[in-house]
């Protein structure tokens, strides 16, 4: 594979070109966002966790769904409650595919959704009151819950409700955890801020007001998965490589996660950290708080997944390290093969890539292990240390675009023609019609896990049966 | 924890197989044993029967502030599937930005489609200063970008809390050159703590058509021979409006469909991406003032509108999604009376047709208990066509629906022997149903994709016929209006009924005689 992508190809005056649509005042600030990357360039030249533009059709979300959506929702043996007007939780409400296992309404309630359901009257007196009865109801319908979040909508902020004394009061009385979470959508740029929010909170009113469970045994291979929200079961892909070098994962963050794994986590050795971006915030804390590292990881692909084995592994003895070594080399030949089959299908296929979190990055080694470039990949929400861990990972002549407009992204996409585009459901539709293959990169396009050994196989098929199948080539009728 | 590994490259396993395997069986149990601090087993299952009881169901129906899996979304998406249904038309949403993400996935989920619309992204400074300048920012990025020919701006509640004017931002907009002085920016408050989807429908046509047609009285307003025709809020209406526009045509009738998103939500695949596709031309839109009539396919989405419409002149009709025969007899009937001219013999044919059909298949559906939930029009027309086929609507439950719905459903069903065991439940949600469901058993529930979940703790198998439907492709494409949209819902029901009989008669050497392949 050659050093750089785009070779002769006029990227930048593209981008010129593209930028020329937009009112001057507009395209000045589109602009920042926007770079091709340089050779030794120190990052990746772009501005970050900027407001969107109004009126471009960013692809962004807002911090409830960063909150709920991301962080919160997932666990699974508490009710979240989407606090306010009905939509927040009617549009969010089984839309990622968190897997858990568990019976849902008796002791989970992953694929629910509960809400305060605010009318006028709520605007204009107030939700408290309807906040504390709607926690006795649940409390009453649903006994064995564990602990109840409030995730705010946007009007909880501006009227001035105090639910935080109301979580204090609820708390008090359930015996749980009830937890507040300011993750109204008007709040920062993104769902960024939400994850923040979510992660503050969990520091705040898990950390600070629960325990690690009575009688929880540690052991020094105790670990954690943080930041991984189990999509397709991305999670388990993952815990059983963990389990398979000898380390107990104690918690799982927070895919099929539960409240005790929460608050038995600072118990751990290391915080084993996928998802930096959302869930940064919380391994700080507790390195700092409870003295225990962090590093990240990835998962993505074989040769990721081998330095990452490596890499988790050197922290401990050397039982692990060899370990290590022996689960690389056990799933090596399923891992050869799987190159063998698809590598010839896919070697040489340019992909775009439009994402969340830490997808535009750490799919990228994935793709590069099936021979295939990526030309051009991007953040919805990312801050400036993601596009410095980015770096590393593309090569000189990708295209970067932050917070990518519907508007921009159709543009570079057309012009420069890639055989795969990797992004969103709200993307998706626009470039098949364009007759480009297309993956969705949030929902693993129902399929999935894509993380781990067992994932990369799923990966590699999946890449293949996108690009490869004939629809592609009956788009022009014959006449 | 040595296994083999389960995965291969001749045969790759997903999901759907990988965590069957014994390795991640094991990890599930380990996880549980070990790390989840969950219930006992027997805990579990004591609940879990509780929540199947007439005790668990008065303390559920005794809920006031907490509502669980509820039938509505909230005005603004349904505000932006009207604007989407004009010609070159782009939704504005003045507010928050997550929420527009959100309607955007939404209906593409259900439609398998492209959604454009644009948010005023408004953020903490804009919620203390209000969001003019978002307004007027993000209305001349709209405009040069995506080209639109209408900009139609709705609201997230965000806006409607803090009080943002739309009107007055609108036209400080087009003072500063947003968009020219005579581009079309009609509005619509979309308050989301008032009603529903529904209601968003109502009140972003009635701003379109205030916009078009003028808030005066007096308007001159002649009438000629066209007949407009409202849809409403309806994941069926790529093939809905068609047939409408198919049966139109068959009458000779010359009429304007108010939002058609026919053509918008269901663009060919040729290599182009349509950023917009068909709608109802603005021209049209206009003229639509003159129409000597108005139909409401849906009462419950057009209150408002109807009452704007009956004031400039003209005559109105309102439908409760009509389905089946008797309910496309009144609507033929009607398109015929405000026309003048005669019910086209093509669909006299059509509607023998009908009836043959229902009449080879009433066996299999005689007396089968239903739970039918939705929007109120679609639970009025689906239990209207269900007693029509000797079937007993029981639960009929919608979140939208009022004390005025139930009362109507209530008629509806007393006016059939069939209707004698159904009951009407406005204003409650999915959570109460799964009660209903589990005290009082039917044999079917016709819903949408979130049924899934009552399906799977019910037992009682879904039929997937109402927005949305997510988890099943292309049902959207084909009309259940019309005597043909009838036929199509028939066999839909038809098909569930023949796969349950099948999956509940095909244990070899147990019950081999109810197996049938002749049925």
């Amino acid at each position: 594979m050659s050093l750089s992508v785009n070779e002769g190809v006029d990227v930048k005056g593209l981008v010129d070109q593209v930028l020329e649509a937009y009112p001057e005042k507009s395209r000045k600030r589109r602009a920042k966002h926007i770079n091709v990357l340089e050779a030794e360039a120190k990052d990746c030249g772009v501005k970050s966790n900027i407001k969107s533009i109004p009126g471009v059709m960013t692809i962004r979300g807002c911090a409830y769904a960063g909150s709920k959506g991301v962080v919160w929702g997932p666990i699974k043996d508490m009710i979240h409650i989407s606090h306010g007007p009905v939509g927040c939780g009617y549009y969010s409400w089984s839309g990622r595919r968190n897997y858990y296992v568990g019976d849902t309404g008796v002791d989970s309630w992953g694929t629910m959704h509960f809400t305060t359901d605010f009318q006028e009257k709520d605007i204009v007196f107030g939700g408290d009151k309807k906040l504390h009865q709607a926690i006795a109801e649940i409390n009453d319908l649903f006994p064995l819950v564990n602990g109840i979040s409030i995730q705010s909508e946007c009007p909880i902020g501006l009227i001035g409700d105090d639910i935080e004394a109301v979580a204090r009061a609820k708390a008090e009385e359930l015996g749980k955890p009830v937890v507040p979470v300011r993750c109204e959508g008007f709040r920062g740029v993104s769902q960024s801020l939400g994850h923040h929010i979510a992660n503050d909170v969990i520091r705040d009113w898990i950390f600070e007001k629960t325990e690690p469970k009575e009688g929880f045994v540690s052991t020094p291979y105790d670990v954690t998965i943080i930041g991984d929200y189990n999509i397709g079961g991305d999670a388990w892909a993952s815990r059983i490589l963990l389990e398979e070098i000898g380390l107990r994962v104690i918690a799982q963050w927070s895919g099929d996660g539960t409240l005790a794994e929460l608050e038995n986590t600072p118990k751990a050795k290391v915080n084993l950290i996928h998802c930096y971006r959302s869930m940064n915030y919380i391994a700080r804390h507790m390195e700092e708080k409870f003295g225990i590292p962090w590093m990240e990881y990835n998962f993505f692909g074989p040769s990721q997944i081998a330095e990452s084995l490596r890499k988790i592994a050197a922290l401990f003895d050397d039982t692990i390290k060899e370990n290590a070594e022996k689960v690389i080399a056990k799933y090596q030949p399923m891992v050869d093969a799987v190159i063998a089959k698809y590598k010839p299908r896919l070697e040489g296929k340019k992909v775009m890539i439009y994402v969340g979190g830490l997808r535009p990055r750490h799919v990228v080694d994935a793709y590069h292990d099936l021979g295939m470039e990526i030309v051009g990949t991007g953040y919805e929400f990312a801050h400036n240390d993601d596009y410095q861990r980015t770096q590393h990972y593309v090569k000189e002549g990708t295209l970067i675009y932050d917070d990518v407009t519907a508007f921009e992204l159709e543009k570079f996409v057309e012009a420069m023609r890639p055989d795969l585009v990797a992004s969103g459901i709200k993307e998706k539709y626009v470039f098949q019609k364009m007759g480009l293959p297309f993956r969705q990169m949030h929902s693993w396009d129902y399929s999935g896990p894509y993380h781990g050994y067992d994932g990369f196989a799923i990966f590699a098929r999946d890449m293949d049966l996108a690009i490869n199948n004939p629809v592609w080539g009956i788009m022009k009728a014959p006449f | 924890m040595s296994h083999p590994v389960s995965q291969s490259a001749d045969k790759v396993i997903d999901h759907f197989t990988l965590f069957r395997q014994p390795e991640y069986q094991d990890l599930f149990e380990r996880k549980k044993k070990e790390f989840e601090y969950g219930h006992s087993d027997e805990e579990v299952a004591r609940v879990s029967e509780w929540t199947k009881s007439e005790e668990y169901k008065a303390k559920n129906f005794a809920r006031e502030a907490i509502v669980i899996n509820p039938t509505k979304a909230c005005q603004p998406i349904g505000a932006m599937f009207a604007a989407q249904g004009f010609e070159g038309t782009l939704p504005f949403v003045h507010g928050s930005q997550g929420c527009v993400a959100y309607y955007r996935t939404h209906l593409t989920r259900h439609f398998k489609e492209p959604n454009s619309a644009v948010s005023s992204s408004m953020t903490e400074d804009a919620a203390v200063f209000g969001g003019l300048n978002n307004m007027i920012d993000g209305l001349a990025n709209a405009y040069s970008l995506y080209k639109p020919k209408m900009i139609a701006v709705l609201t997230t509640c965000m806006a409607e809390v803090i009080g943002d004017d739309l009107q007055g931002f609108i036209q400080n907009a087009k003072n500063k050159e947003s968009v020219p002085a005579d581009f079309p920016v009609p509005f619509a408050h979309t308050p989301a703590f008032v009603g529903s989807h529904i209601v968003g429908y109502d009140n972003m046509i009635k701003g379109i058509l205030t916009h078009f047609w003028g808030t005066s009285e007096n308007f001159d307003t002649p009438k000629n021979e066209t007949i407009n025709l409202i849809p409403g809020f309806d994941g069926y209406a790529v093939g809905n409006n068609r047939e409408l526009k198919r049966i139109a045509g068959l009458f000779g009738i010359d009429m304007t469909i108010l939002s058609d998103v026919s053509d918008n939500f269901d663009t060919p695949a040729d290599g182009e991406y349509r950023m917009y596709d068909g709608g109802t031309t603005l021209e049209a839109t206009k003229a639509a003032v003159h129409a000597k009539a108005t139909i409401s396919m849906q009462e419950y989405n057009t209150p408002q509108t109807l009452q704007f419409i009956k004031e400039k002149g003209q005559d109105v009709a309102k439908f409760n999604y009509p389905l089946g025969v008797a309910a496309t007899d009144e609507l033929l009937l009607k398109l015929s009376e405000l026309s003048g001219k005669a019910v086209p013999a093509e669909l006299k044919l059509e509607r023998g047709r009908l009836v043959d059909a229902i009449a080879d298949s009433h066996t299999h559906l005689h007396g089968k208990r239903f739970a039918v939930y939705g929007d109120p029009d679609f639970c009025l027309g689906m239990s209207k066509f269900l007693m029509e086929l000797g079937a007993e609507p029981v639960h009929i439950l919608s979140t939208s629906g009022s004390k005025k719905w139930e009362k109507q459903v209530q008629k509806t069903l007393d006016a059939s022997p069939f209707g004698k065991s159904g009951k009407a439940y406005g204003g409650k949600d999915l959570w109460h149903l799964r009660s209903l469901i589990f005290t009082d058993k039917v044999d079917y529930i016709i819903g949408n994709s979130y049924g899934k979940y009552l399906e799977r703790d019910t037992k009682v198998p879904l039929i997937r016929l109402t927005y949305p439907i997510f988890d099943r492709h292309h049902h959207h494409r084909y009309p259940t209006w019309g005597y043909q949209g009838a036929l199509n819902v028939l066999v839909r029901i038809l098909d569930r009924i023949f796969e349950d009989m099948d999956a509940t008669t095909n244990e070899v050497g147990k019950t081999d005689y109810s197996f049938d392949l002749v049925r």
